[in-house]
């Protein structure tokens, strides 16, 4: 990734360097602040081009519960507006400190384009259920925009679904709009103590299951004492969240010893942790692996990879999330993959050397109809295959 | 008058051989309609203005049958169009003189539901209420809730990412998907997604969601189940304006409170639906609020009590809080009998379905309201507030072609007017035959052209539904000249 950086100052220019790197068939990596280059496979591209010089925040509509911003807008100058007006990102995404070592904030694109969602998916959504709109460029340079600026909108395809998540191999996203929320008024943290990880899941099951709304789910393998510790958030109006945690450690008491931690700033404090992936306690030379299954089975792919020798582990979206940490090794890459597979769900090498995530793959393979109708959907959008080529899949 | 594409004279030519290898594909009872008499009931659909019997309806029974009616198809090169309920607002089921309708209503069985995972898995023709009916008994509940939620199918509600009153709080049928099966024109199966969120690599499962029937057919959904509040309570508020009404849902939303719900009836909506279902609404107001929020009993006091404070602020015409559930219910009762109300004033209407940017509010109410009187055709406003979401009702009588053609033109005019605002042209109804041809107004060319190239991608012989969302013009798998005199279109 070194060679010559491309950091236009307007979308038009932005728009003519793609252009021109299509004309000349020479690939780009495409990157706002480039915090998250070390997910999934390296790009092959001599050249970057950045949308860090494409910020500020256009519109914000906090009645309307709307705000637009320039692509390479940093996350928290957006985070610091809203708290302004009281609101807040629903999808709580993860800071790239922690996880990637980033001493740079991610931007809004980078967000988006990698669909990133914190704890709070499992109930409000993740970053890309509140995309309501963007404009983008395509691989040959051509501006387009999807969605619009109003929070329900089923006109034409929805093509802003299709490039969050998309890695910026399907376009660079110019200008973002998303729905926003009021952030809540206060927070609190219900915490049991189980005896092993599926005593866990059944607690977030149990807790997700009541009419009380919990906005985090998550399972600590080592919540202090070696016992895992279910953790449920309740964010809500003060009264609300007092009365509806008293509620969940009552009727999770059977599950284990549950109790409130309802000292504000410790239960914000632990969400962030969990939120980066704090309690992973990944080594700096260790692998990240992100496994999506249903919660119920995240204990056995647990179960599954520490038998493979990988035990760091934590397990977020009421269990369904399971972040591991270990030796980037094919042989780890190997076992992750294959516990995945056996519970149906899906696996992301998170963060890896490039040495590992170039020979792997670091996505599931498409059932082939799929990859096909992928590959289409590619060639329709950057005929030239110059955005970000190699970056989901090899040779793609 | 719509367009439809020009009917390929060498599908009607084989239109015997095509119905007999449908029926092998088919082979049970039922499988296969192709008797003119029987085929008249899926002539139409919820736009019932439109009209046009297939060439043969196919009702299989199973994802392999579905597949098997695909491959006959994508083989002799007929066009296909999908249906559910066929509860479509927007003509998404308006069949094709050269098509095949591919119903789903037989596929209608609960696969699996979860409790411990908070989903259940359904075949495409499992109507959207009977999801909640099935795990209600938990506690538990499928969240969007379109009005026509008896009747909709699952499928259908995917195909047009279907939203409902509560979707503020709950979002819309993309926002609680896990995955799907579906089927390409090649008659491929394929899945999306599974029983766990954000699986990896590109979101078909969000592109697929609100495609209308454009990319694939969708024979199985995966959908999240909630479990339900403790309970719920509605308010209404009235006031002397549709400015202050506006005023006061901003007032609401800017103090942090996100109801479960915020409806919003004009003068005219107000009195039709008292009229009809005695709600006891007022009938003095220029504008309605109802606002219904979740939680218990101390939980509710507390939020409508801070609703009704905010709203004293606006000097209303009248508040009332329901103190019971019954109360609750006879809030809603007005407006859930909305259409039926306009229904018995009009016998035919058309429902809009634009959503603009909800600080437009009072000027958008202003200009439909200049534009009633330009047209002479009577409207009456529905509105889900807190996101923008407008259904105005255009009255006309279907007797006389010249006032169909009039409502029309009114309806174009506010979804016009609605993309002038910084809104959009549907909000949940999809674009379907009714607003192909306003495409052009939202999107340039070049965006339409890349949303053909997606479609194209998924289906590059333009046989899955060709007829719906991208305006004819210019597709050469579609039309053979302009369009200056329509060669064939749908009777109205």
């Amino acid at each position: 990734m070194s060679g010559a950086s491309i950091a236009p100052a307007s979308e038009e220019e932005l728009a003519e360097a793609v252009a021109e790197a299509a004309r000349s068939g020479q690939p780009l990596a495409v990157e706002g602040n480039g915090t998250k280059r070390a997910m999934l496979r390296p790009v092959q591209a001599a050249r970057t081009l950045s949308t860090r010089n494409l910020t500020g925040i256009t519109l914000y509509k906090p009645q309307e519960l709307i705000l637009s911003a320039r692509a390479g807008t940093p996350l928290p100058e957006i985070e610091a507006a809203l708290a302004e007006r009281g609101q807040h990102l629903i999808a709580e995404p993860p800071e790239p400190g922690p996880l990637f070592g980033a001493s740079e904030p991610a931007t809004l694109g980078g967000v988006v384009a990698t669909n990133l969602s914190g704890p709070r998916r499992i109930n409000a959504g993740a970053m890309r259920d509140h995309v309501m709109g963007i404009r983008a460029v395509t691989g040959t340079g051509e501006v387009f925009r999807s969605g619009g600026r109003v929070l329900k909108n089923v006109t034409g395809l929805d093509l802003c679904k299709l490039l969050a998540g998309s890695h910026g191999t399907l376009g660079v996203m110019t200008e973002i709009t998303l729905k926003v929320l009021p952030a809540p008024e206060a927070s609190a943290t219900v915490a049991v103590r189980v005896a092993d990880l599926a005593g866990g899941v059944r607690a977030l099951s149990a807790g997700l299951g009541a009419p009380y709304g919990v906005s985090g789910a998550a399972l600590l393998p080592d919540g202090g004492g070696g016992a895992p510790l279910a953790i449920l958030r309740i964010e809500d109006f003060a009264e609300s969240v007092s009365y509806r945690a008293g509620r969940l450690r009552d009727e999770l008491a059977g599950l284990g010893d549950a109790s409130v931690v309802d000292d504000a700033e410790q239960s914000r404090d632990l969400w962030r942790r969990v939120r980066d992936a704090e309690p992973l306690d990944a080594e700096p030379s260790d692998a990240v692996w992100r496994v999506s299954v249903r919660p119920t089975a995240g204990p056995a792919v647990a179960r599954a990879v520490r038998a493979a020798g990988l035990p760091r582990l934590m397990l977020d979206w009421g269990g369904g999330l399971v972040w591991i940490a270990g030796p980037p090794t094919a042989e780890a890459h190997a076992a992750v993959a294959a516990a995945a597979r056996a519970e149906g769900g899906a696996f992301t090498l998170f963060r890896a050397p490039d040495s590992l995530r170039a020979a792997v793959p670091v996505l599931p393979e498409e059932p082939a109809p799929l990859a096909a109708i992928g590959r289409r959907v590619k060639a329709a959008l950057d005929p030239a295959g110059v955005l970000n080529p190699g970056r989901m899949r090899a040779g793609a | 008058m719509i367009r439809l594409p020009d009917p390929k004279p060498e599908v009607l030519a084989r239109r015997e051989e095509i119905v007999s290898a449908l029926r092998r594909a088919v082979p049970g009872e039922g499988g296969v309609i192709s008797e003119p008499l029987r085929l008249k009931p899926y002539e139409t659909d919820g736009l019932s203005a439109y009209k046009q019997p297939p060439l043969a309806v196919a009702l299989p029974a199973s994802t392999e049958e579905v597949a098997a009616v695909l491959r006959v198809c994508h083989s002799m090169g007929v066009r296909v169009v999908p249906r559910g309920a066929g509860t479509s607002l927007s003509g998404g089921a308006l069949p094709l003189e050269d098509g095949v309708v591919l119903g789903l209503m037989r596929m209608n069985r609960v696969l699996e539901v979860d409790f411990d995972d908070r989903l259940a898995v359904v075949e495409a023709g499992v109507t959207n209420l009977a999801i909640t009916r099935e795990v209600e008994g938990e506690g538990f509940f499928y969240a969007p809730d379109p009005s026509s939620q008896l009747a909709c199918m699952i499928g259908g509600n995917v195909n047009m990412n279907s939203g409902g009153a509560h979707c503020l709080k709950y979002g819309v049928t993309a926002n609680n998907l896990l995955g799907l099966k579906a089927v390409t024109i090649e008659g491929e199966v394929f899945e999306v997604g599974g029983r766990h969120l954000d699986a990896a690599g590109y979101d078909w499962l969000g592109l697929l969601t609100g495609s209308e029937g454009q990319l694939a057919v969708v024979t199985e959904v995966t959908v999240r189940i909630l479990r339900g509040p403790e309970g719920a309570r509605a308010m209404l508020a009235a006031f002397k304006s549709n400015e202050i009404a506006g005023q006061a849902v901003d007032a609401i939303i800017g103090s942090g409170i996100i109801p479960v719900a915020l409806e919003f009836m004009d003068r005219p909506a107000i009195h039709a639906c008292e009229a009809f279902a005695k709600a006891g609404y007022p009938l003095d107001a220029e504008a309605m609020l109802i606002i219904e929020v979740e939680g218990s009993v101390a939980e509710q006091d507390m939020l409508l009590g801070r609703i009704k404070d905010i709203c004293e602020r606006f000097d209303p015409i009248s508040l009332k809080v329901a103190e019971t559930a019954e109360q609750s219910l006879a809030i809603w009762k007005g407006r859930k009998g909305a259409f039926g109300a306009v229904g018995r004033i009009s016998p035919d209407y058309l429902c809009m379905d634009g959503t603009i940017p909800t600080g437009e509010l009072p000027h958008v109410l202003r200009r439909i309201g200049e534009m009633s009187a330009e047209y002479g055709l009577q409207v009456a406003n529905i509105f889900h507030a807190g996101d923008g979401n407008l259904h105005p009702l255009i009255m006309f009588d279907a007797n006389d072609p010249a006032s169909f053609r009039k409502a029309e033109d009114f309806g174009a005019d506010i979804l016009k007017l609605c993309v002038e605002v910084g809104g959009c042209l549907t909000g949940e109804h999809g674009v379907g035959v009714e607003k192909r041809d306003l495409m052009n107004v939202q999107f340039t060319a070049g965006e339409l052209g890349l949303q053909r190239a997606v479609k194209a991608a998924f289906d590059p012989g333009w046989l899955l539904n060709p007829a719906k969302v991208f305006p004819l013009e210019g597709n050469a798998a579609l039309v053979s000249a302009p369009a200056a005199a329509p060669s064939r279109s749908a009777a109205a």
